[in-house]
Order: C-alpha cells, then structure tokens, then sequence
C-alpha cells in the first residue's frame, strides 16, 4: 500500500499525514526510511502535515516525535485520531 | 553525491581578502530621519540601492550598540563594493563610516544638519556616482567554499520543514562544514525543547556555557512576560501547517544544522571567526534574523519553509527550500528548491542535498533567487527594549 503517514522513528506516537486523510479512511504508515510502520484507521479528517496518533495516548502522557517528547496529551487520545492544539499541549513554558 | 568542495564558486574579493557573490553600492541611513535623503540619492544614481529603517535616535545601552553594530556590519558584508552612510549629525554618522572602512573597501558619511536633505542629497550622489563606477569596474573571480560565509534559519515552519526542508539543509551544513565553510545559524526561542541537543554539540565548556547562558536569558525574557506564546511561538501559520508545540518546532528547526558542532556563540550581528558552524543569539522573526545574519558577514542564505514565508533580503540572496506539496502547488514563484519527493519517498536527503548545492553554486554564481526577482528586500533592524 502506498504510504500516506510518514514518521520520523519508528517508535513515535505520531506521525505525520503527507497528504489530506479523510475520516474513516486506513492510511498506510513509513518511517522515512522507508521502514513499514504499518497502518492506522482515521477517526477524523486530518489535513496535510498535521498528526494522527499511532497508538491509544493516555492524558498526561508525553508525546513522542523525532523519538522525543514533543508535549503531552491533554486527554485520552484513540488511535487514528487527529492530534493537534485541540489534545496536545506544551511541556515547556507553561504560565 | 556532490562534495562541497567541488563547488565552482566565483565572487568580488573586497580588499579585506572576504569575498562577496553580490556587488551592491549602498546608500544607508544612520536613522529614520535620514531614510528621505538616502532614498533620494538612491533614485538619482542607477546601480545603488538605498537601505531604509526605523531606527537610529534615542537608543541607548545595548540596544543602540546592536544598531551600530548592524549598520556596520551591513555596511562591512563583502556583498556590499561600496557605502554611501546618510545620518541626521557627524557624529554617529562617522561612528559607522569608520567601522567599515576598516575593511578597506570605499565609503563616504554625509550629514543633514547644516546642509538640509537637497545639498546632502547632492554631495552624496556626488559620491555614490563616482561608487557605483568603481563598482561596474570590479570583475568576479573564483573562490573556494573556505572561503564562503552563509547562513540558515526557516519561516512558517510546519511538519514538513522537520521532515525534509531543514535536514536537506543540515545534510548540506555537514558537507560545507567539511570542507570549511564558516556558517551561522541561531533562533534562540525556536530551540525551546532541543536546547539540550544544540548544547550537546558545542565544542568546548566555554561555548557550552555561553550558549546556556543566552538561551536562558531569552527564557527569562519569555517567563517575565507571563504569558502563554501560543500563537506567537509557535506562529498561526506554524499551527496552521500542523505543528503543536514549541519542542515539535524546535525539533525540526535543528536539523537544520545536521550533526554539524557548534564553535562559537555568538552575540547578534558579530562576526564569527574561523571555519565551522556558529550560534548567533537571535530573534526567529524571519527579516530580523537575516538582516542580523547579513551584518555578522553571511553572504548567503539557506531558508526552508513549509507554509511558505516569503523573505528575502536587499544584501544576501535568500534560497528557500520547501517540503509542502501544497506550498509547491500555490506558491512556487518563492520556491528555488523543491524538496517534496522526499515526502513521496523518491527523493533521500542526500539527493535533496545536491539539488541544493546546486542552487548555492548558481545564486553564488550570480543567478537571482526567487525572493531576488520579485524584489522581497526586508532589511529589519532588531530593536532589544524601548528608547529614551
């Protein structure tokens, strides 16, 4: 299948939709290697460049990208969803 | 896989043995009140190029030092034949003409007071004729990547920048690192969350040190204000384009630098000295962190972008690079390096590399850049606090 998700490592909790996914649809996942990081059913419409969540996030829990925590979820997040401001926030600067 | 070595590089070698890829005659202003005198000259004589800004009176401290210090530089950038420096009174005016006559290269000050804008006018244009024929005079000759200055720092990042844009330009970084090149790249904020990276990757205890010490200052900065950047770091456009956080955008701005060290911090608008790859303490607002570059000598500039940021500057050409489809699609006109294959998988990062080297080597050649042709000539002072 051709890919439509693209992760830094292979390990990430997000990747990346190279392409506007619909809703519904199963997307194909690569690290940019090219390394099968199998694929995922999309819970939401999720637009280019933005995330879609690998695996189920428990709230609070880092959020891994680059092989890194990148911010945290604010509330449980289902795999296939979309992950963005809206479910994921900062774990620097906060007031 | 092409070797930054190999580049066939030819430039104007200014008396100071720097070499320039542009051959600009320029007409500054010392301050806000001189930009009309300046724009005048600019007008009267084919070939110079007037450089307006909002800055200049009643600064003071630090601050007032950083404008002397960009002025200079700009005026100093090997891009730069010759200046013509325009301020209100003598004093400061000299201050700047001063600095870059120092690198030998000719340069005139004028100031109005006493004289009015129209005699000021006159005399500089005087000057700037006799410039900018001194300047058709000079002739490009080869130089090596040793001897070549240039910068990186990317605009309206998105997830694409941190998967194809910026590490096309940190695999480029190592191979002109390699070769010793001498390479700026800064962004203080935009390293929120891979600070630790950067530090990981100074040479010695002292540049880790200076370099913890400026990114702590900017974070104190942030924490006084006590307000949530959201929106301003990351921007609406970087939120937009699907990035989230302040880490995710750090992320993808440091690779820009690949697995480049880092030999030097340094303050905003100095000049590195020596091959390798530098830090400067900047801003990441796009025109101001460029302009900063062009006064620290950078005689060109890599940028990635992935909404699609359409900077350039008046002293250094700008190569944009992009990873989005869609940017590609709307926006190709500020494009000179399309980098979406690696999105598609049919491009690697090695491949993007020497598309991109192949760029550096035409726009170092004298082919305009995108941001060139379409006139995008933001030259944006950094102001550090407010005026007397």
């Amino acid at each position: 299948m051709k890919h439509s998700i693209l992760l830094h490592e292979r390990g990430d909790d997000v990747g990346v939709a190279v392409a506007d996914l619909k809703k519904g649809s199963t997307a194909g996942a690569v690290t940019l290697e090219g390394r099968s990081a199998g694929s995922v059913k999309l819970l939401h419409n999720v637009p280019l460049g933005h995330k879609v969540a690998m695996r189920p996030l428990a709230k609070d829990a880092a959020v891994l990208k680059y092989g890194r925590p990148v911010g945290k979820a604010v509330q449980d997040i289902p795999r296939g969803a979309h992950v963005h401001t809206h479910n994921m926030k900062t774990l620097r600067w906060m007031v | 896989m092409i070797s930054a070595d190999k580049l066939k590089l030819t430039g104007y070698r200014r008396p100071d043995g720097r070499f320039g890829i542009r051959n600009h005659v320029i007409i500054l202003p010392v301050d806000d009140i001189s930009n009309a005198a300046a724009e005048g000259v600019g007008m009267l004589i084919k070939g110079t190029m007037a450089l307006p800004h909002a800055y200049g009176r009643l600064q003071f401290g630090e601050d007032l030092e950083l404008t002397f210090r960009t002025l200079a530089g700009i005026g100093r950038n090997p891009n730069i034949a010759a200046a013509v420096i325009i301020g209100i009174e003598p004093k400061w005016t000299d201050r700047i003409v001063k600095e870059i006559a120092k690198t030998g290269k000719p340069v005139a000050g004028f100031s109005i007071e006493r004289h009015g804008d129209l005699r000021t006018i006159e005399m500089a244009a005087r000057k700037a004729k006799e410039f900018v024929q001194y300047a058709t005079e000079l002739r490009r000759e080869p130089f090596r990547v040793k001897q070549l200055c240039m910068s990186t720092k990317c605009g309206e990042s998105d997830t694409t920048t941190g998967l194809a844009s910026c590490p096309t330009v940190g695999r480029c970084f190592e191979r002109l690192s390699n070769a010793g090149a001498t390479l700026i790249f800064g962004e203080t904020t935009e390293l929120t969350g891979g600070e630790d990276i950067v530090k990981s990757r100074c040479i010695t205890p002292k540049v880790k040190a200076d370099f913890q010490r400026v990114f702590d200052d900017y974070a104190d900065l942030v924490k006084s204000q006590g307000v949530d950047l959201l929106g301003s770091q990351p921007t609406e456009g970087n939120i937009r384009g699907g990035l989230t956080t302040i880490e995710e955008k750090a992320m993808g701005n440091i690779m820009k630098i690949g697995r480049c060290q880092v030999r030097s911090v340094l303050e905003p608008a100095v000049e590195p000295r020596g091959a390798g790859l530098h830090f400067m303490d900047s801003s990441s607002a796009a025109a101001e962190m460029v302009t900063l570059c062009a006064a620290g000598g950078s005689v060109v500039h890599y940028f990635p972008t992935g909404q699609g940021n359409v900077i350039g500057n008046p002293v250094i050409p700008v190569i944009k690079l992009s990873g989005n489809p869609l940017t590609l699609q709307t926006m190709s006109e500020h494009i000179d390096v399309d980098v979406t294959g690696i999105l598609r998988l049919e491009m690697n990062l090695d491949q993007a590399a020497d598309a991109a080297l192949r760029v550096l080597e035409s726009t170092c050649n004298g082919r305009f850049t995108a941001a060139e042709t379409l006139r995008h000539d933001e030259f944006v002072l950094t102001k550090l606090y407010r005026s007397a």
